[in-house]
């Protein structure tokens, strides 16, 4: 075999590479291996990663309506840009001159009350302002008009409000960081970008709360769901089925009736509260709208999404472990925590993740039984576009969940290793 | 009698019973006795009891009647973590999250011993089952034969008296298998501990114990030394679960200075020893072992009593000849011969005259 150890690629039969005629011969099966999977990939493309983009460009244009603001507002946007609000001073004729040219096109295409909500999402009172101003400025005559500004200040005194005016030059690019101002709970003044006074800080608290209610509801499914887990692995299987039926009940009903039977069982007229009172108790609980009814109903929503993954862990770790450490003198506590424990971190892992990242995620639960102090971060989200048409704001609050999400699947990789979590 | 036996054994099953279902006993009334560094080995078949009898004395089991002691006392109440008793498992259940070191001093950890006393213990321990080098190493980097080793060093690392192994070799290779039963041997009998083996490979058993208990429906069928088990065997099943074994049905017709005379149900009479048979007209099994059988006539007894065989099949083993032979009406008899320069090789067809000694041919329970 003198041949195999001369020096360059190794040939195949009929002296081509051999990588190549591999490749060749492995084509076809690579070209069915992806129509196969095609349908779904397309499913993927159009109804996840097209949406998330949509969500993360939204999250940073500067629009009104369809239409860019630098689009609506071209005149101004050149007039103000030499324009230093700090100075104290008003702009210059020619930028309210220019104002009036581009509002009466705007009044045209009906997109001046647009505007006017769209900078009113930075400074409260725009929105009026534009939307008073509409008819009477289209009345005016561009040509006749020698002094705009006070053409202007005569149709609404507001226009001569310099953080207004501040206000657009700061939103003058087709692409704007003010909705992750707001949603980091920032504010763009004059002076410069400055955090909201504490008490008006709703974002941040919402997402801490969202974190902190979605790590203390893992923690109550894995603290519930650990044991009951255990007994379905080690039970006889014709036993364990009936109860992983149990575990799976939940599961086949709708979500919104199992929250409403929580509302049934927790207000203050409720099951459980005239149990209380029956026992002799004179003061209602309040077990519901509150963090503490959202933490409840969303355990029990949440835990076969803890005990499945144990489950399927502690199913493959034999018995003869736990006897194993028995035999070695350990107690049973012991043989717990040192042997059994150990090995089904993977599943712990893995329940932990599935349950927080739904919990943060989550919505009809803490819109339903949340009230006021028990409302998620997504409660906001929903809020502020179905309601309040905020959309930018909205992309931006989800896109920072989302980095969260990430961040926090990051360093859980690092800490735990993902490799180790096994989901079944 | 039972009574002062027991008392200077080490390991007593006093009119011990086992039932997990309340309705059948999986083990049958058992008395077992074993003195200290003894190698015993609980055989029989799957579902005889033997590994429910080992489960019992490490205290995974319940005995549902009787009385297990170790050492003269009763154990029955005893946690199994308090016990004190070393164990091979089947699958060797070595912690996969440890490694081989860690697996080792697990033990000694929780008897709570110092840094220093634990490290000198489990190299002494990974020395002794030559595996020194492969502390630091996972279980799972390990190949079959290397975990059984470790699993056998962390059973013996915490210097117990009693070390139980649950079928240990049965995952292994037979080269392999054939090489840690004389290493599993060589080591009980220089710590001088006490063992009890369970397993269903009767070749391990004969080559490793003692003493081999047969198991067979919840009852020990035979407790006897492995030559004794094998040349002598108490009854039927015993004689036909150890070894080879060539089996003619028949009825005594009588019993002469210390002979039994028995008619087999094809017709032929032969001589045999009595083991289970006491009188004229019982039915027997007779069994003969395959190399007990003798070819040649001029090396029998004058008066013995021959039968006609027709060779079937001649298979050549290297060291010895299989023939496989029509007696007596069966065609599974077999007969093993020596491979010597003198040796006759027979061929199928061939007419053939067979008998033994009288001593060789043992008349058991029908």
């Amino acid at each position: 075999m003198a041949d195999t150890t001369t020096d360059g690629p190794m040939l195949a039969a009929d002296g081509t590479p051999l990588k190549q005629s591999l490749a060749r011969a492995l084509r076809r099966q690579k070209i069915r291996a992806l129509m196969l999977t095609a349908p779904l990939l397309i499913f993927v493309l159009v109804s996840f990663i097209m949406p998330i983009g949509s969500m993360l460009m939204r999250s940073i244009q500067n629009t009104a309506g369809t239409e860019y603001v630098p689009d609506i507002l071209p005149n101004v946007v050149a007039e103000l840009e030499e324009w230093d609000p700090t100075t104290g001073e008003l702009p210059s004729e020619a930028a309210f001159k220019a104002m009036i040219i581009d509002f009466q096109v705007a009044f045209e295409n009906k997109q001046h009350t647009q505007l006017g909500r769209r900078f009113n999402y930075e400074t409260p009172g725009m929105s009026s302002l534009f939307r008073k101003s509409g008819r009477k400025v289209s009345r005016m005559d561009v040509a006749e008009i020698t002094d705009a500004k006070a053409a202007l200040l005569d149709v609404d005194e507001d226009w001569g409000n310099l953080q207004y005016w501040a206000t657009i030059k700061a939103n003058s690019g087709y692409y704007t960081s003010s909705y992750y101002m707001a949603a980091f709970d920032a504010e763009r003044t004059i002076e410069g970008v400055q955090m909201k006074d504490p008490d008006q800080r709703i974002y941040q608290k919402l997402m801490l709360r969202t974190l902190w209610l979605s790590g203390l509801i893992t923690f109550c499914t894995l603290a519930i769901g650990y044991p009951v887990a255990w007994l379905l692995a080690d039970l006889p299987l014709r036993t364990s089925n009936l109860l992983m039926i149990l575990v799976l009940l939940p599961f086949w009903t709708s979500l919104l009736v199992r929250t409403s039977a929580w509302k049934i069982l927790l207000q203050e007229q409720g099951v459980i509260n005239d149990i209380w009172i029956a026992l002799g108790f004179s003061d209602r609980l309040s077990l519901i709208n509150n963090q503490l009814g959202v933490v409840i109903a969303m355990t029990h929503i949440l835990l076969p999404f803890m005990i499945l993954p144990l489950y399927s862990v502690m199913k493959t770790i034999p018995p003869s472990y736990l006897r194993a450490a028995k035999s070695l003198g350990a107690t049973n506590t012991t043989a717990f925590l040192r042997v059994y424990f150990p090995q089904t971190t993977p599943g712990i892992g893995a329940g932990a993740l599935l349950v927080f990242i739904l919990a943060v995620g989550y919505f009809i639960t803490p819109e339903l039984v949340g009230g006021a102090d028990g409302t998620f971060i997504s409660n906001r989200i929903y809020f502020q576009f179905s309601t309040l048409g905020n959309w930018g704001l909205a992309a931006a609050l989800g896109t920072i969940m989302l980095a969260v999400v990430l961040l926090l699947y990051y360093v859980y990789d690092k800490l735990v290793g993902i490799d180790n979590v096994k989901l079944g | 009698m039972a009574q002062t036996h027991s008392n200077d054994a080490f390991v007593a099953f006093e009119r011990v019973q086992k039932s997990y279902d309340g309705e059948t006993l999986v083990v049958k009334d058992l008395n077992l006795s074993l003195p200290k560094g003894e190698f015993l080995t609980m055989l029989g078949p799957s579902g005889s009891g033997k590994t429910t009898c080992l489960m019992m004395l490490a205290g995974f089991e319940t005995a549902t009647y009787g009385e297990i002691k170790l050492d003269g006392k009763p154990i029955n109440n005893i946690p199994p973590h308090k016990r004190g008793i070393g164990m091979v498992f089947q699958n060797y259940a070595l912690f996969p999250h440890m490694t081989v070191a860690e697996n080792l001093a697990f033990p000694l950890e929780v008897r709570k011993l110092g840094k220093s006393e634990r490290e000198a213990k489990v190299k002494r321990a990974l020395d002794m089952v030559q595996m020194g080098a492969f502390g630091g190493r996972r279980p799972a980097q390990l190949s079959g034969g290397q975990q059984q080793r470790i699993a056998l060093a962390r059973a013996l690392v915490f210097e117990p008296e009693l070390v139980l192994m649950d079928e240990p070799l049965g995952a292994l290779d037979k080269q392999l298998r054939e090489h840690m039963q004389f290493e599993i041997t060589r080591i009980a009998h220089d710590l001088g501990i006490t063992t009890v083996y369970v397993t269903h490979d009767q070749t391990e058993a004969l080559t490793m114990s003692d003493r081999v208990a047969v198991f067979n429906d919840g009852r020990i069928q035979q407790l006897a030394p492995p030559d004794e088990l094998y040349e002598a065997p108490q009854n039927s099943f015993v004689a036909q679960f150890i070894g080879e074994n060539n089996t003619l049905d028949g009825t005594v017709q009588e019993i002469r200075d210390g002979y039994a005379i028995v008619k087999l149900d094809s017709g032929e009479t032969i001589d045999c020893k009595p083991v289970n048979v006491s009188k004229p007209g019982e039915r027997t099994l007779v069994s003969i072992r395959p190399e007990r059988v003798e070819i040649d006539k001029s090396r029998l007894h004058p008066d013995a009593h021959t039968l006609q065989a027709e060779v079937l099949e001649f298979v050549y083993m290297g060291d010895i000849f299989r023939t496989r032979l029509r007696v007596a009406g069966r065609e599974d008899f077999v007969i093993k011969t020596r491979n010597a320069p003198d040796q006759r090789r027979l061929k199928p067809g061939e007419m053939i005259e067979i008998g033994w000694l009288a001593d060789d041919c043992r008349a058991l329970d029908a």
